[in-house]
């Protein structure tokens, strides 16, 4: 599949170089020609030489978008620092470009869900975080306060870089 | 207006504020929603409690300003993305009947349109608008443009050597879809009859379907032979 990505930040070059490994064709948006070097963490080759396309530009221009690579994207991922740009960058890939599978970061709970409801495919880490968090209190409140580490806490190994 | 409107101004930079002050002048009921805390302070002395503190593209920030009750909702931020996104929220989620929109780069227009986010208005826009209307060389103004009703209204000076020139409105054989509505000359209007005698100079006002208008300026427009 061709997976574009916008956003090489934290989150969205860790699934652009995991999905280039399981043998996806992965291309990256960002307006920050320094996300690069992000990508290659941890890489022993250059991301190129890999087969990842990288394309600096902005989200918002619909020029940056096809020289990414959007019209011929399977996946869309709208992973920037800004809820605003990815909730408007995801409904142009889905109006405009028709990409089969659209999927948008929105760290706001409350849009994330509105949004959710009109048929963006969203996923909020705020959410998750609160779930996460509340699950560990009604843990430890049922338990007492033993300290062993709850379901679904991030194991260090597996963190992001 | 005759009737007390509800409206919602996001943004309270010179055009924001401005706005807020015609609006409450005229009788509104208004509320500024503002996300710089410094701005706000500043505003906030002169329109009191019509002005709250607050990122607009929350959501919360937007119900605790009443969006639900709102008449209108007016986004004139400088970001475009904002704008855009908090009239999509006002028009989907709170049913607004009334948006405006301002689109602050002209390339971000089609955006807009992509999100069904209209009426919207540039000044990049209004600034070209003016300058058609400023400079007779443009030949030509939309003072109306309907694009989704295939309806304009057009503004067009019959140049000296309009073939038009001489012909009685009644001989006229504009193109399929237009019709000539008035005549301005030497500063009056008028609506023509069959007898009017066009004239070099004359400013006519026409509506027509967006699809003849190159027919309709070439039929008024300077004689073939004679130009350029």
């Amino acid at each position: 599949m061709f997976v574009l990505i916008v956003g090489a930040g934290r989150v969205g070059s860790s699934v652009a170089r995991n999905m280039l490994a399981e043998g996806h064709e992965v291309s990256c948006l960002d307006e920050d020609p320094e996300s690069h070097a992000r990508l290659e963490i941890g890489l022993d080759k250059p991301w190129e030489d890999l087969g990842g396309h990288f394309t600096v530009g902005t989200a918002l221009e619909l020029d940056a978008l096809m020289a990414a690579g959007i019209e011929r994207a399977d996946v869309f991922v709208a992973s920037t620092d800004g809820d605003n740009t990815n909730i408007i960058i995801a409904q142009l890939a889905k109006r405009r470009f028709n990409v089969p599978k659209v999927i948008v970061r929105i760290l706001d709970p409350y849009r994330a869900k509105w949004y959710a409801e009109q048929g963006l495919n969203t996923i909020c880490p705020t959410r998750v975080a609160i779930d996460m968090l509340e699950h560990e209190i009604r843990d430890t409140a049922e338990r007492g306060t033993s300290g062993a580490p709850p379901a679904g806490a991030v194991d260090h190994e597996d963190a992001d870089l | 207006m005759t009737e007390r409107q509800y409206i919602i101004i996001v943004g309270a930079g010179k055009v924001g504020w401005n706005l807020a002050r015609e609006l409450i002048d005229k009788g509104n009921e208004v509320t500024v929603i503002e996300s710089n805390r410094e701005r706000y302070l500043t505003v906030e002395q002169e329109l009191e409690h019509n002005v709250q503190y607050g990122d607009a593209s929350e959501l919360w920030v937007l119900e605790r300003a009443g969006i639900s009750r709102a008449d209108m909702v007016i986004a004139v931020t400088g970001d475009d993305e904002d704008n855009m996104l908090i009239c999509q929220v006002a028009k989907e989620k709170y049913l607004v009947s009334r948006i405006i929109a301002r689109v602050n780069n002209p390339r971000n227009r089609e955006h807009f349109d992509l999100l069904g986010i209209k009426p919207v208005v540039s000044a990049t826009d209004l600034i070209l608008r003016l300058i058609e209307h400023e400079v007779p060389e443009y030949g030509l103004v939309h003072l109306l443009d309907l694009p989704e009703q295939r309806l304009e209204i057009i503004e067009m000076e019959l140049p000296a050597n309009s073939r038009a020139a001489g012909t009685r409105v009644g001989d006229l054989s504009m193109p399929e879809g237009s019709l000539l509505i008035s005549v301005l000359r030497e500063g009056t209007g008028f609506v023509p009859n069959a007898e009017t005698v066009l004239q070099s100079g004359d400013e006519i006002l026409a509506v027509l379907d967006p699809r003849v208008e190159e027919d309709l300026t070439a039929y008024f427009g300077p004689d073939g032979s004679a130009s350029s």
